[in-house]
């Protein structure tokens, strides 16, 4: 029975459905395909940018020209023709204006994906910023932000509108020679969201930003910054997904965070980019960097991310703990299934006194991924007192998928304590049996093992994303077993 | 009759294990299946539940009137069966409390009873644990994670308490119990005995049945069973073993 219960469960998992696979047809703006100079300046002439933005694009895309694809990840990315990818695409605005009236065909398309964007439909106390393809859709409750001095907006609308900030931060966490996809980003990002929380703001709500890729043979490319200021709070929401397509996508971003004295800011991913279908045919190619600067002292940063989606995924959101007595907190649950690859961590990088950190990573690969977990731990030689504590568990479900860990400690001070700890365990029939015979079902078996795996990290979600991120997990199990 | 087996055969692996199993069990009554080691006593038990290592080549099981070989696991086990395993398995992650939580409320929609709340059900656990005296702090625990050999045991029991089975079988439950534990566990397993309920007592030892008086004793050799009589059999095998009956039946 090893045999073929394993196998039945394994069809099982790898037959479960990815429920945000449609389309929508929107009439869409789109560059022809291919990366040249004369596309950046497209790019930015479109947006109606300054001088400095353009130069800042340029610059990073001559870097670019010079910088090899990294190929030390635990993944087999197949060659990217970078020639054969539309940098800029954005669903037309029927009507010009303020923004005020969107596209019905969009309306429809994020209230299908459960994101309404008519404030009156309002999530419970949300603000959400609606990403398609390149741009920005809308934000709802900007006005209600903006009383508080909070500044939630599209990326593009903030360097038109408060261009100081824009320039002062963009780049000053992410530099645009980072790496390679830093690099292609910073040359081509078309949207994203900015934040601004001013000194002593604690913001009322939660800030969300959901992007979709809908357009076919593009790249999605937006860039997320995020400055809170001395003794402010803000937690910060990001979900994404894309219709199902035979072909690869490219979805390369950056995030950056800037954190000031005493300022606190959590940052929750739920990404469900789509994976590909079972045999691997197909879904998004996530490659972003993601970074958080704990500028301020005593200032806390608060990583959570749940990943099932993407083919491949590489990614490694991290702090730099500069500030005295700062904190950086990294939770993640990585979930690959059938043909998906994922390497994924955290960078810590301690440089103040007393800054702590702390890494929860769980990864489940079921089918036959690859789920490598990819870490860096860094004490630099001022850093006095620093702390880590680093937990790594992985989950085998079946026989045939990988689970790797490649922690790498770097310590230059002698007074640092770090701590690592790292398991990994495999569902077995034997363990689902027990469950059936008390009763409970394997695919509730399934997910109740998976459930007290990612328990600790689910926990740290914001409540209405957990429940979602709960379902997706059990979306990702789902199967017609019994 | 609540269990009625005619003629199973099984096997693991392209190996007969079972060769011809008959045995009825009545309601309300306690059988001890006794045998030597490697005689198909656990083969018997795991095939009941639905073990799917085991294929069943021949014969039927019929429980509560139902075809009990073409129910799932989890349907046998909500219809009423529970096996009170040799070697529980370590859950990680999965707490007692949630792992029984679902179990019962499975159990419950069985029945067409609505799911208990939080506080009933915890309320039900308290009552429960004491019947085995189960140290309050495991049910906060991972599924027998870290448990004793004895506190798996009486986990076991404890869990058969909260389902009510119609049927339980006890597989080996003695092994690796010390004299205490093995007396709680048995009196816990007495203070669940209803009229309506039945019991099958798997064993090589007479100590557990001093506890838990057999109203049946069979021998199970080589696949089937070779005697059956009432509960003075279990001192006659102590007395003299297993080899008498190989010799009876000609090996």
């Amino acid at each position: 029975m090893k045999k073929t219960g394993q196998k039945k469960l394994l069809n099982d998992l790898s037959n479960s459905e990815y429920k945000y696979g449609f389309s929508t047809d929107v009439d869409t703006d789109i560059f022809p395909m291919g990366l040249d100079e004369s596309v950046v300046r497209a790019i930015s002439a479109k947006k109606h940018e300054p001088q400095w933005l353009l130069d800042f694009r340029l610059k990073a895309y001559h870097k670019w020209l010079t910088m090899e694809h990294p190929a030390w990840a635990h993944l087999q990315i197949p060659e990217i023709d970078f020639q054969k990818i539309s940098y800029y695409a954005a669903p037309r605005k029927k009507q010009a204006g303020d923004g005020q009236q969107i596209d019905p065909e969009l309306v429809d398309t994020f209230n299908k994906l459960g994101i309404p964007l008519e404030e009156q439909k309002r999530l419970s106390g949300m603000a959400v910023d609606a990403v398609m393809d390149s741009t920005s859709v809308k934000t709802t409750y900007k006005e209600e932000l903006s009383k508080l001095g909070v500044i939630f907006c599209s990326i593009g609308e903030a360097v038109a509108e408060y261009p100081d900030l824009v320039q002062k931060y963009l780049g000053s966490v992410v530099s645009y020679a980072d790496n390679f996809y830093a690099a292609l980003n910073s040359a081509v990002f078309s949207d994203g969201s900015f934040v601004y929380i001013p000194k002593g703001v604690r913001c009322p709500m939660e800030l969300s930003t959901y992007f979709r890729i809908n357009a076919m043979g593009t790249g999605q490319f937006e860039r997320t910054l995020i400055v809170a200021d001395d003794d402010s709070y803000v937690s910060y929401l990001e979900g994404c997904t894309a219709p199902m397509r035979d072909e690869n996508q490219l979805h390369a971003a950056i995030v950056e965070i800037v954190v000031l004295d005493r300022a606190e800011v959590k940052y929750s991913t739920v990404q469900n980019w789509y994976p590909g279908d079972k045999d691997g045919k197909g879904g998004i190619y996530n490659f972003v960097t993601k970074r958080a600067l704990c500028q301020g002292e005593s200032s806390k940063v608060f990583w959570t991310q749940v990943e099932t989606g993407s083919a491949i995924t590489w990614k490694y959101p991290g702090c730099v703990l500069k500030g005295d007595n700062s904190v950086g907190e990294f939770y993640s649950v990585a979930f690959t299934n059938n043909y998906q690859q994922a390497d994924t961590g955290t960078k810590m990088i301690h440089l103040g006194k007393n800054t702590r950190s702390r890494i929860v990573s769980k990864g489940i690969s079921a089918g036959k991924s690859q789920n490598a977990y990819r870490g860096l731990v860094k004490v630099g030689k001022n850093a006095d007192g620093a702390r880590n504590f680093s937990q790594c568990d992985s989950l085998l479900i079946g026989k045939s998928c990988g689970a790797h860990t490649f922690p790498v400690i770097d310590v230059q001070n002698p007074t640092a304590v770090l701590e690592h700890e790292a398991s990994t365990s495999k569902i077995n029939e034997d363990q689902l049996f027990y469950c059936n015979q008390r009763g409970i079902s394997t695919e509730d078996a399934v997910g109740l093992i998976v459930g007290g795996f990612t328990k600790e990290v689910l926990n740290k979600l914001p409540m209405e994303f957990a429940v979602e991120a709960q379902k997706l997990l059990q979306i990702s199990l789902e199967g017609s077993v019994g | 009759m609540l269990l009625e087996i005619k003629d199973l055969h099984a096997e693991i692996e392209g190996k007969e294990i079972l060769r011809g199993i008959n045995l009825s069990i009545g309601e309300g009554e306690v059988h001890a299946i006794m045998g030597p080691n490697g005689s198909g006593k656990s083969t018997l038990s795991a095939v009941l539940a639905g073990h799917k290592a085991y294929r069943v080549t021949s014969g039927e099981v019929w429980f509560k009137g139902q075809n009990l070989l073409e129910m799932a696991p989890e349907e046998r086990s909500r219809a009423g069966l529970f096996l009170s395993f040799q070697y529980p398995i370590e859950i990680p992650g999965v707490s007692m409390v949630n792992f029984m939580r679902a179990a019962v409320n499975e159990h419950r929609k069985y029945k067409q009873l609505p799911a208990l709340t939080a506080g009933e059900f915890l309320k039900l656990m308290r009552e429960k644990k004491e019947i085995v005296q189960l140290d309050s702090n495991l049910t906060n625990r991972s599924v027998n994670e870290g448990f004793s050999g004895g506190e798996k045991k009486r986990n076991e029991i404890f869990q058969m308490a909260m389902l009510e089975p119609s049927l339980s079988i006890l597989d080996e439950t003695d092994s690796g119990l010390d004299i205490d534990a093995l007396r709680i566990v048995s009196e816990g397993v007495n203070k669940l005995k209803r009229p309506d309920n039945s019991t099958i007592v798997i064993t090589h030892y007479q100590r557990l049945l001093d506890y838990i008086v057999p109203d049946v004793v069979h021998v199970l050799y080589k696949g089937r069973i070779v005697r059956t009589a009432g509960r003075e059999l279990v001192a006659e095998l102590e007395e003299k073993g297993y080899d008498w009956i190989k010799q009876e039946v000609g090996e």
